[in-house]
């Protein structure tokens, strides 16, 4: 076996070995807490409290507001990132490409603290007059700054799974008199559907995942907000903003585990499924 | 529609140049109508851009350039008030390996109907049936038009390819090596098709395979370094060549 070979197996594995490693020491770490707490109030309750007597660790408000902050990245984010491929991919000349593909290189540089600063600054106070709100601190405002950042995932995935619809596709469609907008909606991007939705999948993973931005943004709310222009706090904004403080081996630091694990297994599930979605796609093709 | 039968096309002095290239050097010919022309000669003489400068499908090719006149039915398909859309309805183009859409059987026929306007469920069933039967493809896929383009064997995706653009109804078929990626019996099943189709359509064949043009065209045009060599009644092109380069290579004296 070639050494490069060798050397892609190792690293699959390495990988493997760290994310099971990950899976087990969160297991480990919020042990404690499902031992005492072995039920669905967890995830159900909206009580997070924990510095009552007795304190209460329940994490239904950060789950919603994680999925509804991702919500609205993806909703605002995907048309414009999959619209963004297609004309990379189909549209532009290859120099204004080149010019529009480093843009977006240089936006998935900038740290997330930047971002953040930047809604904290500009897009939350915009969120507030326009929808006459008291603080524009909100999901709604963390959303729109995370549709950004997942811009450039999501479009040179996307661009990769539209490039790689064979050429003789385009070909046939233009040889039946198809114009270049048709081909492009009847036969390119639904050629390129299965690598377009891995590409939505990853993007999805990182919105769930971004935490800086969303601990500056969205406020900071801790029970189940009451819609998106509330302000809120997500699952990985909580662990971030609460961890420092929680003493070892106390019921919060556990708990703080417990909501690690479940934000874990969540990306995980996401991650997975976007492989799936990608093997399966290469599987069909090939037969 | 007027000119349904007559579907003639002429090319006049065209030559056409990749960048600075010049791949075909002043090439006039008339296909005649409801018969097969064959275009024969050596790889990279320049059959495909021939052959791709009918239907207009080298404007899609970076630096192309094209001189002459290239007519049907007496109107130039390169004017600037030609429907590229509309002219590619009228002229059908079959390439080099089977492309059918990841689609069903089914959608890959209706693709072209469906481009050009609203159709009934209805008569998209009658057309699918139709076009399918005139590709000689019907009673093996007429019970799976569900399935996918892409798991019918090789010459059956080639004729899938065919029934798609015969479904649009053209009066000019372009085939280009239709079969040089099949094997012997899916390349028959082809060229009986092609002596069948000639009945409705002209059809012109691009062929390396001089068998293959001996044995379906009606006429054969030779080209060699983009020049036309020579044009003629297949039968005589092939039994008394006029040029000696022809007869070179039909003889297989040259590669
Ligand atoms: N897209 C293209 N761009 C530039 N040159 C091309 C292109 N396609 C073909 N050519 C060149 O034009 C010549 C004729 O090619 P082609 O028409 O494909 O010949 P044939 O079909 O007889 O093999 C060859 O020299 C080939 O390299
Ligand atoms: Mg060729």
């Amino acid at each position: 076996m070639p050494t490069q070979q060798k050397l892609v197996i190792a690293a699959g594995y390495t990988v493997l070995i760290l994310t099971v490693a990950i899976f087990v020491f969160l297991a480990h770490q919020s042990w404690p807490f499902f031992a005492e707490h072995a039920d669905l109030s967890f995830v159900t309750g909206d009580r997070w409290l924990p510095v009552s007597f007795p304190p209460s660790f329940q994490i239904k408000g950060f789950l919603v507001s994680t999925l509804l902050i991702t919500g609205v990245a993806v909703l605002l984010g995907c048309p414009l990132g999959v619209i963004s491929a297609i004309s990379l991919a189909e549209l532009l000349p290859r120099q204004v490409g080149l010019v529009v593909r480093s843009l977006f290189e240089i936006t998935a540089g900038i740290p997330s603290v930047v971002f953040g600063f930047l809604g904290l600054r500009i897009v939350a106070p915009y969120v507030a007059r326009v929808f006459g709100l008291q603080t524009g601190l909100t999901g709604f405002s963390a959303g729109v700054v995370l549709s950004v950042m997942i811009l450039p995932t999501l479009v040179s995935l996307a661009e990769e799974a539209l490039r790689a619809v064979p050429r003789e596709y385009a070909q046939a469609s233009y040889a039946l008199g198809a114009t270049r907008w048709q081909t492009i909606w009847r036969v390119i991007v639904p050629s390129a559907r299965g690598g377009i939705a891995a590409a939505i999948l990853l993007a999805i993973g990182r919105a769930i995942g971004e935490t800086m931005t969303v601990l500056m943004v969205a406020g900071g709310r801790l029970t189940t907000p009451g819609s998106i222009f509330d302000p809120m706090r997500t699952l990985t904004a909580l662990i971030a903003s609460e961890v420092k403080n929680a003493a070892r081996n106390s019921a919060q630091y556990h708990a703080l585990f417990a909501a690690g694990l479940v934000l874990f297994v969540i990306t995980f599930a996401v991650n997975a499924l976007a492989a799936a979605v990608i093997v399966g796609g290469k599987g069909r093709r090939s037969s | 529609m007027v000119g349904k039968t007559e579907a003639r096309v002429e090319l006049q002095g065209v030559s056409i140049y990749y960048n600075k290239l010049q791949v075909i050097k002043n090439v006039s010919l008339t296909l005649p109508s409801k018969e097969i022309t064959a275009i024969i000669g050596p790889s990279g003489s320049g059959k495909s851009t021939l052959l791709r400068a009918i239907n207009r499908m080298n404007d899609h090719i970076q630096g192309m350039r094209i001189e002459g006149l290239v007519s049907m039915d007496g109107q130039n398909i390169y004017g600037e008030k030609v429907d590229v859309v509309a002219l590619r309805r009228r002229i059908g183009m079959v390439f080099q390996r089977p492309n059918p859409f990841p689609k069903s059987i089914y959608d890959n026929v209706t693709y072209g109907p469906k481009l050009h306007g609203k159709i009934s469920k209805t008569e998209l069933d009658v057309l699918v049936e139709k076009s399918l039967r005139q590709a000689a493809l019907w009673d093996e896929v007429k019970d799976r038009l569900n399935s996918s383009g892409l798991d019918l064997s090789g010459g059956q995706q080639q004729r899938l390819c065919i029934a798609r653009s015969l479904a649009v109804e053209p009066q000019i078929l372009l085939m280009d090596e239709p079969a040089s990626a099949l094997d012997p019996a899916a390349t028959a099943k082809i060229e009986d098709l092609m002596l069948k189709l000639k009945q409705d359509l002209t059809v012109v064949i691009v062929t390396h395979n001089m068998q293959q043009a001996a044995r379906v065209s009606d006429k054969t045009a030779f080209l060699l370094s983009g020049e036309l060599v020579e044009f003629d009644v297949t039968k005589k092109l092939f039994t008394a060549p006029r040029d000696k380069r022809t007869d070179d290579y039909i003889s297989g004296k040259m590669g």
